[in-house]
């Protein structure tokens, strides 16, 4: 049996699927576009300041995203809209809310609370290390 | 005594009768094409509050089933061979703790069901031991846990993924002279570790292709056989993509074989969403000891190469950088 290894490379290329952009970019717009136009309306309707609307408005999109993944819906939703569903906070809910129910069946502890940010553990890190990275640049700069 | 020939496969002296198979499968395997082979189905967590706790019921289900099936007095089982997919082989274990015989929990991930009929039969063979019970397990939810993400997460499934079968195959072998004539385990490859620089998990169907290629070629020159002797060469769950790539493979060598897979015929991609097809210790299971153990009793089709196939891997070694083991152990199932 003969089988190099640079051949058979090429032939798992050759044979690999293919996702389809182009579609996957159409239904990551859509549903992406319609959970954008929902926090947009929400914030529209509430009567307080633009400041204040802002913050109801996150709070209430997470709420949601929570929400529709302890009934889950949330999951499904992704399945059909890849990165449309993941990219705005109902998906940075889903990834904390997801882990959370899944390792509830090893504790209070060491399950959910030592395992709820396993996914969107990474965001946090790099998320709050680059802002106060930045935030110190412009601190030093503006001074 | 078994006799070594070639490089690596062994040829049974005595008849190993493959007294009786049993299959417990999750919905979806229920619904796929091969549904009506399959002897029970169970929801995916099996009344339990995990899923873990949900593959040990399968497991133990699936042992009392087949005890319950082929007749036979528990404290006659002289051994079980067994695995599954999770860390330390937990499902497996919790299942068959309560049954009290001797147990020996084996590792190939999705190649353990032939990996413990090649052991149970080579014992079998060398006389003392005179039935022994193979089962393996997976469960879609388990293994999604373990190995990729939550359940809830909405994430997208890569073409090349596959589905890991929701189930668990069991099958009696024994040195009795059964009373109605049943299939015969005739021979064994035990197949070697192959590494071709697949990291991609999405894709273990190309891990484990050229591991397949390598057993069966093997297989037929050992024992000096053209692949239509067999009436089926089926592999365990290489999918939709490892197939294609280990018929290439194999025809690159020569070998031009119409080759059949479980994790290819057990779902059905296009309605069912299972991308590249099924996958997991049960996959091959649940097929062999539902559908091809019909087909053989039935006499539809009387010589098969079985050739489970598996992706020795875990999360840390793909965190840490490291290619996937593919291994296929081959076993030539016949009706005498």
């Amino acid at each position: 049996m003969n089988l190099e290894q640079k051949e058979y490379t090429k032939l798992v290329e050759k044979h690999s699927g293919k996702s389809n952009v182009f579609v996957n970019c159409l239904r990551a717009f859509l549903v992406g576009g319609i959970i954008c136009v929902i926090a947009q309306i929400y914030n529209d309707i509430l009567p307080f300041s633009e400041e204040v609307n802002k913050v109801h408005t996150t709070v209430f999109m997470v709420f949601l995203g929570a929400l529709l993944t302890a009934l889950n819906v949330y999951d499904n939703i992704g399945k059909f809209a890849g990165a449309g569903s993941i990219v705005p906070i109902t998906g940075f809910a889903n990834s904390i809310v997801s882990p959370a129910m899944e390792f509830r069946s090893e504790g209070r502890i060491m399950g959910v609370g030592a395992q709820m940010f396993v996914v969107a553990g990474p965001v946090l890190v790099y998320g709050i290390s680059s802002t106060v990275l930045v935030g110190l640049i412009y601190f030093l700069l503006t001074r | 005594m078994a006799q070594k020939v070639g490089n690596q496969t062994f040829v049974l002296d005595r008849k190993v009768y493959w007294k009786e198979g049993v299959c417990i499968v999750g919905p979806k395997e229920k619904e796929g094409p091969l549904g009506k082979y399959f002897d029970q189905k169970e929801n995916e967590d099996f009344g339990e509050d995990t899923w873990e706790k949900a593959e040990a019921r399968f497991v133990e289900a699936t042992y009392a089933k087949l005890l319950a099936k082929s007749q036979i007095n528990e404290n006659m089982v002289d051994c079980i061979f067994a695995g599954d997919l999770l860390n330390q082989c937990i499902a497996t274990g919790n299942g068959l703790k309560k049954n009290g015989r001797p147990y020996f929990g084996l590792y190939g991930a999705c190649s353990t069901m032939a990996e413990s009929l090649i052991l149970a039969s080579l014992l079998i063979d060398g006389g003392g031991v005179n039935n022994a019970v193979c089962l393996t397990s997976s469960n879609f939810a388990s293994a999604e846990k373990q190995f990729r993400f939550p359940m809830e997460l909405g994430n997208q499934r890569a073409p090349d993924a596959q589905w890991t079968v929701t189930g668990a195959g069991a099958c009696l072998l024994s040195s009795n002279n059964p009373e109605e004539s049943c299939p015969v385990i005739v021979s064994v490859t035990p197949g070697k570790m192959v590494d071709y620089e697949v990291k991609d998990v999405n894709n273990m169907g190309a891990a484990m292709a050229p591991a397949a290629a390598f057993t069966i070629q093997a297989h037929l020159s050992d024992l000096n056989l053209s692949p239509d002797y067999y009436d089926m060469i089926v592999t365990g769950d290489l999918g939709i993509t490892g197939k294609k790539l280990c018929m290439e493979v194999l025809k690159k060598n020569g070998l031009d074989i119409d080759m059949k897979d479980c994790g290819e015929m057990i779902f059905d991609p296009e309605k069912q969403g299972t991308c590249a097809g099924g996958s997991g210790c049960a996959c091959s299971a649940v097929v062999l000891n539902g559908y091809i153990l019909r087909k053989l009793r039935e006499a539809a089709i009387n010589k098969v190469l079985f050739v489970a196939t598996g992706a020795l891997m875990s999360p840390v070694s793909t965190k840490q950088g490291e290619s996937i083991i593919g291994i296929a152990h081959a076993v030539s199932i016949q009706n005498m």
